[in-house]
């Protein structure tokens, strides 16, 4: 207990210590500076882009980034369909695996391109090695898509007019090799050197102290844990995620896991500020989002830490806080912080059961993923925040007497129209999403773990993680049916590349105005007032879109509990 | 008229606007506001529920407690027509007023026979005159329509439209020639064309504008649409879905609640006052004078960057003066002053006249034949007279330099060093030669108006650049520049050179405004974002602009870039407001929806309404009554004050964003404990 507190303090500092310089590098790759990296993948790429016959240097608008984009993802998604479903006759499948159902392969397929890694099958018995590997190759490629995507729009922000916005297959091909696989080669290591396998071998066998002969899965799990946490897929290796003890083995994984999620969404942040020179605006979003991330993740630390008052009410020891569902290993405070890391970023991998959560814990869970901006996913994070950030920036344009504008471009209705969409996108699809699953009980009340409103929340847990790109399940849902993986593989696809166009789109036509220099009247957009005035915005959207839904699912099982 | 405050609720104009509240209910009209016409289908669904509860249906509470949300919802729609209908009576009555004046007054029609104008007059009434029709107009008479005068020379009283006692001069030729209706000559006896259609003057294009006949939205105004749109469908998702929600939760749920959850989450508060906001903007700008081409020029005023201004009579009164002459070494000093009377003779400026003032000499003293006067042109930037072999010329230093350098002859050393002098001073040098050959230097000096400083001071902290326009040499330009505390300026100042410089701010992003009169100012006019034309001023300064100032006050633009701010800021603090405002209506509407089925969120009645239909009929009524209680604020505007965005938006954050979240718990508290006593 008392060194459970320190020890997420240590996990966030250091993260944030590592996340500054980790920053400047990358606004200094996107800038095609010349890195430490480039003699040993310059002429691979080099290579590739010779064979494929693309050329790194032409510049695209932000509609040709979008066809680039678009195609990559479909290639990817029709390839792991293939790969899934023929698993059972490809190599690599030492534990005979089946292959997958077609809508299984669908929403697996989907929600690894889409960097969500919501997983209806567990990795022990769903999937051969050969799979793994390829959703090993989409976690890279689905977090450099977002990173590129984030480059994207770091380049039309700069201050001038034009409609030149870099190479996407540059910045999506640097992001992979000069920042995701450095970063996870060392993760991988720390995870090798503590436990995690990393064999193409098959199930091992052991003899338990009482006896028994036991099977134990492994596989090439250290690789795969590495880049689910540093690309914020959260996909795991086995079923049971970072809580399985081969995933994450001891505390010292722990703090390597969560600082590997949380480096890039932080650092992503100061990039922007050192891209465009703007640092102090990095500031001010880094507080707005720890801000919103204290405010969810303060109260769960409270909660878990002091257990479940229906159980201390028969007389059951909660002094280790509220234990259902959790690693004695890791701890609840741990866990309760890993939780909300979990689903303010969208990374949705576990080491605790998010089912077994206080029912207000859960509902901090399901506002991280409703929010979706605090930090958010690896590169796309930061278009979601930017999407708010239009919001506010048009109404408190308004509430100091100028049209508004944003880094020196006007916002127009246009612009206006893009971020509304994209603001409604989200809760349209939850919302949709849930109501449905809620009118169609003939395909949802079997699958359902608990009735009530904690049933409630399962639904609207799987939606909102989908809506998300999160992949964590509130794990009470028997989810691997045609409904759950066809209406989510659905609800992925739109809230992956809705909100990643929308964002560039808005970009583009930014930067094709005319640049205004910043004048006595500008409202600055590098103030603590204005980074208020998104998180107000951010907050108050949430709220009046999810309140009734959660009345109906946490809080009503919160105030039912008391 | 200036002074004439007609308060905001006269039972005139509320007559009007109660009946148009009703007109308005329209749904082709409700159409164009996307959130008030989603209020209006509640109210239609609410009705039908009605009658269904009169023809036996008894799952939807009592009949009573649905009409009366019916009622309340049909309240919520005519406060927000009331609204719109308010604003536009007021800027009617206003624009009508001024109008009036010039309705129905006898004009002296010159009927034209054969290729000659004779002086064949016949009275008619003013509707009657067309543009190009010529009338005279002569002492004593009202001038009955907008014209150029296009012979003769009057004073004109013009108070009944500018309030401003003082008679004005306006004489044919020069920018000086315009005429409004319902002005009154005071002497002399004018010949002037009507340059407008009737029912196509400003004043009639504005009222037009003002009635919505031909009022569009502006950018600005549609961008926020969309952004009310957008709220609007999140609460139709919210609503829609709320109902297989309630049902897992077996939970029913009237039709009321959900129309009454529905209209009070939409954004009806701004959505019912956006358009009374901007027609109130163009109210305003009529209050000071000012008519408006559009409403998308009184937005753009408030993101004015650049101000440009005439330095004479915006920051020096009125005109300057001569105050000494300087002969050059060598040539005698009361020769000197006769040349330099001579060459003011036929300048009719008030410049010229200060020098034969100064002067001590009677022009009708001097004898001379067949003298030719050679008027100032912008090009020459000089005057002067020819006579027998005389010639002498009075103009800027660089104008008489060329013209003695061209001659042959040298700028004398001395002279120059008085120019220098002078011109440091905040004087203006006028050189005066004769035969092409300099004979001295007269000296002019400005006025710089008393409290401009604060003006500009204000102006400054707004974030707005203010540029000094002046005919003056540089020296001068910034002497005078800095006396009054502008920002830059353009000295020796050609049409051109203003038109280049606002083209040059545009280029690099800024929006410039500027005053003019003159018909050589119509093209920068045209160019400016802003371009406000003096009403005095010429026919095509009027026509380029988009805004006409009745007063011809220069210093009006200060005032209109504050109207535009407050449009602006009336729009985004009222939009802040009524979406705060749904934190207080969830806490009242949620509870009393689920709590008869799941007593367990009794404690989320955290203002402990009485009952679920007296909480959903207090967050409703107070949903509707708001709007009327705004409306005040609407009209008049959110005051502006310039003390830094940053700090701006603290103080509008504080005062409607967080008022906005507390001002609707206790609204709706109190019309709870009211309503409780009858249900």
């Amino acid at each position: 207990m008392n060194t459970e507190i320190p020890g997420i303090i240590l996990m966030f500092v250091a993260a944030l210590a590592l996340a500054i310089p980790l920053g400047k590098y990358i606004a200094k790759v996107y800038t095609q500076d010349k890195t430490w990296l480039d003699g040993i993948f310059g002429p691979v790429e080099k290579l590739f882009y010779r064979i494929s016959g693309i050329d790194p240097t032409t510049e695209m608008n932000w509609k040709q980034h979008l066809v680039v984009m678009l195609t990559l993802n479909m290639v990817w998604f029709l390839l792991g369909m293939f790969v899934l479903m023929n698993q059972h006759w490809l190599p690599l499948n030492p534990d005979g695996n089946p292959g997958q159902s077609a809508h299984l392969a669908f929403n697996t397929s989907i929600s690894f391109v889409v960097n969500c890694n919501l997983q209806h099958y567990s990795g022990e018995s769903g999937v051969s090695y050969l799979s793994q590997l390829f959703l090993m190759f989409l976690q890279f490629v689905s977090a450099g898509i977002g990173m590129a995507a984030a480059a994207v729009l770091f380049t039309a922000l700069k201050e001038r007019t034009t409609d030149k916005l870099g190479n996407f297959y540059n910045f999506f091909l640097k992001s992979c090799t000069r920042i995701l696989l450095p970063i996870s080669l060392v993760v991988a290591v720390i995870l090798v050197f503590n436990g995690t396998p990393m064999t193409l071998h098959g199930k091992d066998t052991i003899i338990s102290l009482q006896g028994d002969t036991v099977q134990v899965s492994t596989g090439p799990a250290a690789a795969f844990v590495a880049i689910k946490h540093v690309g914020t897929n959260g996909g795991g290796f086995f079923g049971a995620n970072a809580a399985h003890p081969f995933e994450n083995p001891n505390y010292l994984t722990n703090i390597t896991e969560m600082i590997a999620q949380l480096i890039i969404p932080f650092a992503i942040i100061f990039a922007l500020g050192f891209f465009l020179k703007r640092r102090k605006f990095a500031w001010i979003t880094f507080g707005v989002m720890t801000i919103g991330f204290l405010a969810l993740v303060i109260p769960n630390i409270f909660m878990e830490a002091n257990g479940n008052p229906a159980i201390a009410a028969m007389g059951i020891d909660m002094s280790s806080g509220a234990m259902e569902g959790k690693e004695v290993r890791f701890g609840a405070i741990t866990s309760a912080f890993w939780s909300i890391v979990t689903t303010v970023i969208s990374t949705g991998s576990v080491n605790s059961f998010h089912d077994s959560f206080m029912p207000l814990s859960g509902m901090n869970q399901l506002l991280a993923m409703m929010i979706n901006c605090f930090y958010g996913g690896c590169g796309v994070g930061i278009l979601n925040y930017f999407i708010f950030v239009i919001l506010a920036v048009f109404i408190s344009g308004l509430m100091v007497g100028r049209t508004p504008e944003f880094m020196g471009k006007k916002i127009e209705a246009r612009e206006m129209k893009i971020a509304m969409i994209i603001a409604l996108l989200h809760p349209f699809l939850i919302l949709v999403g849930t109501a449905l699953s809620t009118a169609l009980p003939a395909y949802t009340s079997a699958t359902l773990n608990n009735p009530g409103f904690h049933g409630f929340s399962e639904m609207l847990y799987e939606f909102t993680s989908s809506a998300a790109n999160n992949g964590s399940g509130f794990e009470g849902l028997a989810d691997n049916t045609p409904w759950w993986n066809i209406s989510t593989g659905f609800v992925l696809i739109l809230s992956r590349f809705l909100p990643i166009i929308g964002p560039i789109a808005i970009a583009g036509l930014l930067a094709n105005k005319k640049y205004i220099p910043e004048g006595g009247g500008t409202l600055k957009t590098d103030t603590s007032t204005f980074g208020l005035m998104v998180l107000a915005v951010i907050l108050l959207v949430a709220a009046l879109a999810f309140f009734p839904a959660l009345t109906l699912g946490p809080i009503a099982e919160y105030f039912s509990m008391l | 008229m200036k002074n004439k405050n007609t308060t905001l609720f006269e039972k005139q104009l509320l007559n009007e606007a109660l009946r148009q509240s009703f007109i308005k209910l329209d749904p082709r009209m409700m159409f164009r506001n996307p959130v008030m016409f989603a209020v209006e289908i509640g109210t239609a669904i609410m009705l039908i529920v009605c009658l269904w509860i009169l023809s036996g249906e008894n799952n939807q509470g009592s009949f009573g407690y649905n009409f009366v949300v019916f009622i309340v919802l049909l309240l919520t729609l005519l406060f927000a027509n009331f609204a719109e209908a308010i604003a536009e009576a007021r800027g009617k009555a206003q624009a009508e007023s001024l109008r009036k004046t010039r309705e129905e007054t006898p004009a002296k029609k010159i009927f034209s026979v054969g290729e000659m104008y004779v002086n064949e007059i016949k009275v008619v009434p003013s509707s009657s005159l067309i543009k190009g029709d010529i009338f005279i107009c002569e002492e004593g008479d009202i001038i009955p329509t907008d014209g150029e005068i296009i012979e003769g020379l009057a004073t004109i009283d013009e108070s009944a439209i500018t309030g401003e006692s003082a008679p004005v001069i306006r004489e044919a030729g020069g920018d000086k020639s315009s005429v409004t209706g319902g002005t009154k000559v005071l002497s002399d006896k004018i010949k002037v064309q009507v340059t407008t259609e009737p029912g196509e003057s400003f004043l009639d294009k504005m009222i037009a504008l003002v009635e919505g006949a031909s009022r569009q939205k502006t950018p600005n105004e549609i961008a926020l649409t969309i952004l009310l749109a957008g709220f609007t469908l999140v609460f139709i998702i919210v609503c829609v879905t709320l109902k297989p929600f309630a049902d897992y939760a077996n939970t029913p749920i009237t039709i009321a609640a959900f129309i009454s959850l529905f209209v009070c989450l939409i954004p009806t508060t701004i959505g019912g006052l956006l358009s009374a906001i901007g027609i109130a903007g163009m109210d305003r700008a009529l209050r000071a004078n000012v008519i408006t081409k559009s409403g998308k020029a009184v937005e753009t005023a408030g993101d004015i960057d650049v101000l440009l201004l005439d330095k004479t009579g915006t920051i020096t009164i009125g005109n300057r003066k001569a105050t000494h002459f300087y002969p050059a070494t060598d040539v005698n000093e009361k020769a000197f002053i006769k040349s330099a009377a001579l060459a003011s003779m036929a300048d009719e400026t008030p410049e010229g006249k200060s020098i034969i003032e100064l002067s001590h000499l009677k022009i009708s003293d001097f004898i001379i034949a067949t003298p030719t006067f050679i008027k100032f042109t912008a090009e020459t930037r000089s005057s002067g007279i020819d006579f027998e072999n005389t010639r002498i010329r009075k103009g800027a230093t660089d104008a008489i330099r060329k013209l003695t350098e061209r001659a042959g002859n040298i700028f004398p050393v001395e002279v120059e060093q008085k120019v220098n002098i002078i011109s440091s001073n905040g004087g203006t040098p006028l050189v005066v030669c004769e035969n092409e050959k300099v004979i001295g230097v007269i000296e002019l000096q400005d006025i710089i108006k008393p409290g401009i400083q604060e003006r500009f001071q204000r102006l400054r902290k707004m974030g707005i650049k203010t540029v000094m326009v002046t005919g003056d040499n540089p020296l001068t330009a910034k002497f005078i520049a800095e006396a009054a505390g502008v920002d830059d300026f353009i000295a020796e100042a050609r049409p051109e050179d203003k038109m280049n410089y606002i083209k040059k701010e545009q280029s690099e992003g800024r929006l410039v405004a500027m005053m003019g009169d003159g018909t050589n100012d119509a093209p920068a006019l045209a160019q400016a974002d802003v371009g406000v034309a003096m009403n005095s001023g010429t026919q095509a300064a009027k026509e380029a602009g988009n805004m006409v100032d009745l007063d011809n006050d220069p210093t009006k633009l200060i005032e209109i870039v504050e109207i535009g701010k407050q449009l602006l800021m009336t729009r985004g603090t009222l939009t802040t407001f009524s979406i705060a405002n749904d934190v207080a209506k969830y806490f009242a509407i949620i509870p009393a929806l689920f709590i008869a089925s799941i007593p367990a969120l009794r404690p989320l009645n955290i203002m402990n309404l009485h009952s679920p239909e007296s909480a959903i009929l207090a967050a409703i009524i107070f949903n509707a009554i708001i709007i009327p209680l705004l409306i005040p604020l609407a009209l008049k505007g959110v005051a502006y004050k310039p003390i830094g965005a940053s700090a701006l938006l603290r103080r509008n954050l504080l005062i409607y964003g967080l008022g906005g979240i507390i001002i609707p718990f206790a609204g709706i508290k109190i019309i709870d404990l009211f309503v409780s006593v009858f249900i």
